[in-house]
């Protein structure tokens, strides 16, 4: 490849960058000779380098080689295939040619914040794009080559083929001359038609599989750097605390200690920062760990010393029948709750729980002449660049941040506060440095699912059909994190299951009411959806049970026939999970769907819940997805409780990796019933009362959901999330199954508080 | 001390009360051996000890004198193990941060027990956490590895 050619490759490039500005530094990678490339800079990947480069998601070497960037992480979800898989089969090619490549943090891929179940619904049309492109390219080289006019060619399995003439050439044949023609604007391209994909949903296992299954997939606590050493830190117990003093004399005497440091306290708003408090560093983790036991500190607890969440708890349930901020409003709820009339209302309290990844967070950070290169499993390594930076006093640009494999990730490694540790201590050793937390350290300081109480009126007519419905909530917000006197939830944490009640209902007000936060709090799997919607769909079973009528014959008349919601006619800007409403509108034809299906599939009055079984339904749509969950469950006479099976019906629009859409929906029943039945974090004194997995319980293989079947409600829509909208309506539906099976009504989680029996 | 990792003989004169889990991981660089809770509760750690299975985490170097230890990395040459190749059928793993501990739960479970009941391998699996949930893949594996076994 010429520097010319790539120069030329860059000013093409500007169509691309259109949508996601070019980093300048692309820029002078390219017009480098060919034999500097051993000093290339560090984010050049290898499809940047490829001869045929129309995206920067995408390059082909003349080998035919096809290297495809992944920006987003792979966190379990399976994205770093599945947007590769969209490239793959508009680009018509021979999957085992394909590398695939992690991106570094970089703006010129746009977001890389994996959150929020956007990936594929913001990403899956870039990544055609960049598919359709280089094939495009390729077709217009061998058009020109053979004589013959484009339109008359057609791909297959890394090769160009000319019916006609009974002529086909490999794509590898194609690159130098594809390589000189222009990139097709983005409105010159034509995508397949769905009758001709290949890849797309089809069945495809993980490109990481055979790593994972023999060790060797690295995930960020396993990365090695050359000289590094490692560093564990006693971070204050109470958030917001700080080191009076210590005494690290014992500490030092631990073999393989090397030094203690000492890290700055934190400072509010306290966003991503560290924690502060006292890193032992030293030759391996076992001795940091030794270390950490022996060091002596004096702590200044400070404002959150005295937070109780028990307290706390109580106070908010004082504050949820106050009146709050009102967030919607339909109708007009006063006017009809003054008729008077059969009234039904009921309290809803779920605590905060802990993400509780299988892998607790670890960086590996080295500070160099001013810059700094940090490996570390993130959800958002452009959080990582501009966190690290500040916390270095160094520019955004200036830190290289690596995004490896993670052992889970949950929304907490959406937060880099312990990336910026590693560089801190980077920076102050002089070498690289290892920060490992523990799980202690992962379950006191985490970034907490918010606790949540909601408190549900309705009044109801004759059929026990709602004719009036008020709904407040009230939680500390992530609001918090940005400003420390935040105390209602944001815009989009109230549009998580409570502006958005889906229900057919003529007068509907949603309140807020304030709490304020005494941890971090942080967003977790689904969010707000998780208690909002878990008292929503609740309190639609309870009018159901109250009226004496069939749960899902009571939803799908709450919901009717369905039509697009005008929440904005409601008094509701709807934030929508960052989607535009015109192409991902709020559409309860879709919800009532997948609950109907739900009822098919799931055998629904089949037989008659009671004595001691039940099933129980609920349906909510979240991250603009559509799911309904049917939960079966069997309680003993001891109160314990089986979940022999879980019915996921899902509605994701045109489904791209079938069964990773699956698993991330049965992982999600597993998540949804261990938080319902098990998940609690609770505080004395300022102090987490949990430390690990015995007295912090998730659904272990003997008491998960025995069998989690996920059905696709056929769909031509846009797709959209899958990593979290399988949790939320899990939470209700098993709920409301306990009620079917012992008549015991679960207003509180964790539901082993209940006593069932 | 003299332990074997692996089939390698392995001289060791650190510190013998520190855990096998950072033997592994920080001296011999085996990280497929995954670090999970420190305290035995959660699994990603599990080694096979004698062939039986052990929480690396809670296993000091000094208990290893004479001992063969396998890990992950060991367990097959390249990777077809039946517990490996029903794991790769099932696509059992979503982060995969787990399934090593996992895979070698499963191993120890399959090699004592050719044919394991629901309850059997309720009993042997219930010390391995899996976050992502993929519970219901690692037993439907765990079975086809079973079938494997014994038409094999």
């Amino acid at each position: 490849m010429s520097a010319m050619n790539g120069i030329e490759n860059v000013s093409r490039r500007r169509f691309i960058g259109g949508l996601f500005s070019a980093g300048a530094f692309v820029v002078a990678a390219r017009v480098l000779p060919d034999s500097a490339w051993a000093q290339q800079p560090i984010g050049r990947t290898r499809a940047d380098a490829a001869a045929l480069h129309p995206s920067v998601y995408l390059g082909i070497e003349p080998d035919g080689g096809v290297f495809i960037v992944t920006h987003r992480s792979e966190m379990g979800t399976g994205i770093r295939t599945t947007l590769p898989l969209v490239a793959a089969d508009e680009l018509d090619v021979d999957w085992t040619r394909v590398t695939i490549e992690q991106g570094l943090g970089d703006k010129r891929y746009g977001d890389q914040n994996t959150d929020g179940s956007r990936s594929i619904r913001d990403f899956y049309e870039a990544f055609r794009r960049a598919g359709a492109s280089a094939r495009t390219m390729l077709v217009s080289a061998a058009a020109a080559q053979w004589n013959v006019p484009a339109s008359e060619i057609t791909t297959r399995n890394h090769e160009v083929i000319h019916q006609a003439s009974n002529r086909r050439l490999g794509y590898a044949a194609l690159v130098p001359a594809a390589a000189q023609l222009p990139v097709p604007k983005p409105e010159e391209l034509k995508f397949k038609p769905k009758t001709a994909w290949n890849f797309v949903g089809k069945e495809r296992p993980i490109y990481d599989l055979s790593t994972i299954v023999t060790g060797k997939a690295q995930f960020g606590n396993d990365f090695v750097r050359e000289g590094m050493v490692y560093a564990s830190i006693e971070h204050p117990p109470v958030f917001g605390g700080k080191v009076r003093t210590v005494d690290t004399a014992e500490t030092m005497k631990v073999r393989g200690v090397r030094q203690t440091e000492s890290l700055d306290p934190i400072t509010m708003p306290y966003m991503f920062k560290p924690l502060g408090g006292v890193a032992v560093v030293g030759d391996n983790t076992w001795a940091v760990l030794q270390g950490r036991k022996k060091l002596r500190i004096d702590w200044e607890d400070g404002a959150h010393g005295t937070f109780d969440s028990e307290q706390f708890k109580q106070q908010m349930i004082a504050t949820v029948k106050q009146n709050g901020k009102v967030a919607r409003n339909f109708g007009n709820v006063d006017t009809e709750f003054a008729k008077g009339g059969k009234t039904i209302e009921a309290v809803y309290y779920a605590p905060m729980a802990a993400h509780a990844a299988m892998e607790p967070p670890a960086a590996v950070a080295e500070f160099r002449n001013g810059k700094v290169e940090i490996w570390a499993p993130t959800q958002n390594p452009q959080a990582v660049q501009d966190t690290v930076a500040q916390a270095v006093g160094v520019k955004p640009e200036d830190v290289t941040c690596h995004v490896t494999l993670l052992g889970g990730g949950f929304g907490r490694k959406s937060k880099p506060d312990y990336c910026a540790e590693a560089a801190i201590l980077a920076k102050k050793l002089g070498k690289p440095v290892k920060v490992v937390w523990t799980r202690e350290d992962d379950i006191r300081f985490d970034y907490y699912h918010s606790g949540g109480t909601v408190y549900h009126k309705a009044t109801v007519d004759a059929k026990g059909r709602p004719t009036a419905w008020l709904q407040r909530s009230v939680f500390p917000p992530i609001a918090s994190m940005f400003d420390p006197k935040a105390r209602n939830g944001a815009g989009f944490e109230l549009d998580m299951g409570l502006t958005d009640l889906p229900y057919d209902v003529p007068n509907i007000r949603a309140e807020n009411g304030e709490a304020e936060a005494h941890v971090r709090i942080g967003w977790f799997r689904a969010v707000c959806n998780n208690f909002q919607a878990f008292a929503a769909h609740s309190f639609a079973d309870e009018m159901a049970a109250a009226a004496g009528r069939d749960p899902l014959e009571f939803m799908l008349d709450l919901i009717g026939p369905g039509k697009v919601l005008d929440l904005k006619a409601q008094g509701v800007n709807y934030s929508n999970y960052g989607a535009d409403l015109a192409k991902y509108p709020v559409d309860t034809r879709r919800l009532r769907r997948v609950l109907e299906i739900a009822g098919e599939r799931g055998g629904w009055g089949k037989k008659k819940s009671g004595g001691g079984w039940g099933v129980g339904i609920a349906a909510h749509r979240s991250f603009n997805t559509y799911v309904a969950s049917l939960v079966e469950v069997e309680v003993d006479a001891r109160g314990q409780v089986k979940i022999p099976r879980v019915e996921q019906v899902v509605d994701t629009g045109v489904v791209i990796n079938p069964d990773r859409v699956r698993s991330q929906f049965e992982g999600a029943a597993v998540m949804g019933t261990s938080l319902a039945m098990l998940g609690e974090i609770s505080a004395a004194n300022g102090r987490i009362k949990q430390s690990n997995f015995h007295d912090f319980q998730v659904l272990r293989i003997n008491a998960a959901p025995l069998k989690v079947n996920v059905h696709f409600a056929e769909s031509g829509e846009l797709p959209t999330g899958a990593g979290e909208p399988g949790v939320p309506p899990v939470m209700a539906a098993l709920a409301n199954a306990v009620f079917a099976a012992t008549g015991k009504r679960v207003r509180e989680l964790p539901i082993a508080k209940t006593k069932l029996a | 001390m003299n332990l074997k990792v692996n089939g390698m003989d392995r001289p060791y004169d650190g510190d013998p009360d520190m855990p096998l889990l950072w033997y592994l991981r920080d001296d011999l660089r085996l990280t497929g051996t995954r670090f999970g809770c420190g305290a035995g509760l959660c699994g990603a750690c599990t080694v096979h000890v004698n062939g039986v299975a052990t929480r690396a985490c809670q296993t000091p170097m000094r208990t290893l004198q004479g001992k063969a230890v396998t890990t992950i990395e060991g367990l097959s040459a390249d990777g077809t193990h039946p517990v490996q190749r029903a794991w790769v059928a099932a696509n059992v793993p979503q982060c995969g941060y787990c399934q090593s501990g996992q895979i070698m739960s499963a191993a120890a479970l399959l090699a004592r027990k050719s044919n394991p009941t629901d309850a059997e391998i309720d009993t042997a699996m219930q010390g391995n956490i899996c976050r992502c949930g993929t519970y219901q893949r690692i037993r439907a594996a765990i079975k086809a590895a079973s079938g494997a076994r014994a038409t094999a």
